[in-house]
């Protein structure tokens, strides 16, 4: 089997597993749907010889806010029966509004894959094994790495301080 | 890839499969009789001489006893849990080095399935999504004590798994790469990781006992609060997957121990023999580690209680974390320092 074949397999599989998501009427079902496209995107990654970002996607994505998601879902136990009621307009109306961002967003990613195509990664590319991965955000790329994890510090605080904003006292 | 290649991978991965799932059976029998020794009893002694028969009699109950979907489950992701539980802990073992090489028929075999260069945090990876067992099997039995203990094991787990990548960081600082064969080859000898990182280790080790949901903390499961955690509603062999999951799990957790900081096939001496012998020599060594660190365990389960679960979060978050974040700082400094950074 060629790598080719693979990629599109893998890539059906991964629009699958993302378009149901969206399909499945129970929510704990739509957030198992999207940890298992995480996994899919992560196995392209693999395919691209990106073995830390997808790993890392694995970790952060699926290992923990994905739990998260779940946690909180189901806590609230949210049934069939308690989904409220839209009526037919509403309903029109959202079908137009996606139908057009979507096309918006298709007619963006046909430039968007010409210009891919001109930076092509080829078979050979290394950039996302851990050592040069790591060379390359603390040399070229040292800026935006070190502002990104301040805006993580930022939140941080921010989360501890709406956290600690209720006095709790458990015993 | 040839077609040797791929047997010689095929075969590895067979015998690691038959290895642990063998070690994990009989990790059962051996917490019985630690148990009875621990509490002057005598433990399993029926089946077989001094009861060794005691897992095969185990598994074939587990067998013929009914197979019980409770009606309002879901009744997929019921089935999907345990099958979960018991991929993730099973898939952990894949990135262990066993030894070092094997020459057998005019080729060299490396004892280890995959030397990827990412070993350390695909298990770290694995370890994160070994949640999900326990979530989806808490939650789709439609019971709430199964879902209090699927939640309080995933907020545990969740909780103990950032002090032990902290502690992880401080022993990639230490030997510069992710891939575990690196990691155990920098710690050539006697010149094991414990040594110089004493504090990371016992870090670990308590974080391995969280994540492996062991006394003292099987508060996902303990009988007293819970009736039976998330495996309430489980029985025949889905709850024997789950048992069995905690079982190679401590089998792994206790090989990745040994492999991070007690130098996995290294032991003192080692620079006198080679080849196969070395090779052998080695995969004795680290099994030796391995089991002295599940016997580890099964002395903690035995002797001391179990926690709170306030308790638990507090030492979680308020120590264990800041504690470990302050030792990688040092460790960076000292790295730095012998690097001569401050010159």
């Amino acid at each position: 089997m060629s790598l080719e074949t693979i990629t599109t397999i893998l890539g059906g599989l991964t629009i699958g597993a993302a378009l149901m998501v969206v399909i499945s009427r129970h929510p704990v079902r739509s957030v198992l749907y999207l940890v298992l496209t995480f996994f899919l995107i992560s196995s392209n990654y693999i395919l691209m010889n990106a073995q830390f970002l997808a790993v890392v996607n694995i970790i952060v994505y699926a290992g923990a806010i994905m739990v998260l998601f779940l946690f909180v879902l189901m806590l609230l136990n949210l049934d069939k029966d308690s989904e409220p009621k839209t009526h037919v307009l509403v309903k029109i109306a959202s079908v137009v509004a996606g139908g057009i961002l979507f096309t918006v967003l298709i007619a963006a990613l046909k430039d968007g894959i010409a210009l891919g195509e001109a930076a092509a990664p080829s078979a050979q590319n290394n950039e996302g094994l851990v050592q040069n991965l790591g060379q390359l955000l603390f040399s070229k790329y040292v800026l935006p790495f070190e502002v990104s994890s301040v805006l993580f510090i930022a939140s941080m605080v921010g989360a501890v301080l709406l956290a600690k904003r209720e006095k709790q006292v458990i015993d | 890839m040839e077609i040797s290649e791929l047997i010689e991978k095929l075969a590895l991965i067979v015998a690691l499969f038959g290895v642990t799932l063998g070690i994990a059976a009989y990790a059962t029998y051996f917490e019985r009789k630690v148990a009875a020794w621990f509490q002057d009893r005598i433990g399993p002694d029926r089946a077989g001489p001094f009861g060794i028969l005691q897992p095969l009699a185990d598994g074939g109950k587990l067998f013929f006893k009914e197979d019980f979907i409770p009606a309002n489950a879901e009744k997929w992701l019921f089935i999907m849990g345990p099958g979960i539980a018991m991929f993730t802990a099973l898939m952990t073992g894949s990135v262990i080095p066993w030894s070092t090489d094997l020459e057998l028929f005019g080729q060299t075999v490396a004892l280890q399935v995959a030397d990827i260069n990412i070993g350390i945090l695909f298990i770290m990876g694995f370890l994160s999504i070994g949640v999900y067992g326990i979530m989806i099997g808490g939650w789709a039995s439609n019971n709430k004590f199964s879902l209090f203990g699927a939640i309080r094991a995933s907020s545990q787990m969740i909780s103990y798994e950032l002090a032990m990548g902290i502690c992880v960081i401080t022993i990639v600082m230490m030997s510069g790469s992710l891939s575990l064969r690196d990691i155990v080859n920098t710690q050539h000898g006697m010149n094991w990781n414990v040594f110089y990182q004493p504090l990371a280790f016992v870090i670990f080790f308590i974080c391995s006992l969280a994540e492996t949901n062991r006394a003292p903390f099987d508060l996902a499961e303990c009988e007293s609060e819970l009736i039976g955690g998330y495996h309430t509603e489980y029985g025949s062999m889905k709850m024997g997957f789950y048992l069995f999951a905690e079982y190679v799990s401590l089998f792994t957790s206790s090989a990745v121990i040994s492999v991070l900081f007690f130098g996995g096939f290294n032991f003192p001496g080692m620079d006198n023999f080679d080849g196969n012998t070395l090779a052998i020599l080695g995969v004795v060594a680290m099994f030796t580690k391995t089991f002295f660190f599940i016997f580890v365990f099964m002395w903690i389960r035995w002797t001391i209680p179990r926690f709170r679960f306030d308790q638990l979060m507090h030492l979680g978050w308020k120590s264990l974390i800041p504690i470990s974040i302050i030792n990688m700082l040092i460790t960076g400094l000292v790295i730095a320092f012998n690097e001569g950074w401050f010159k």
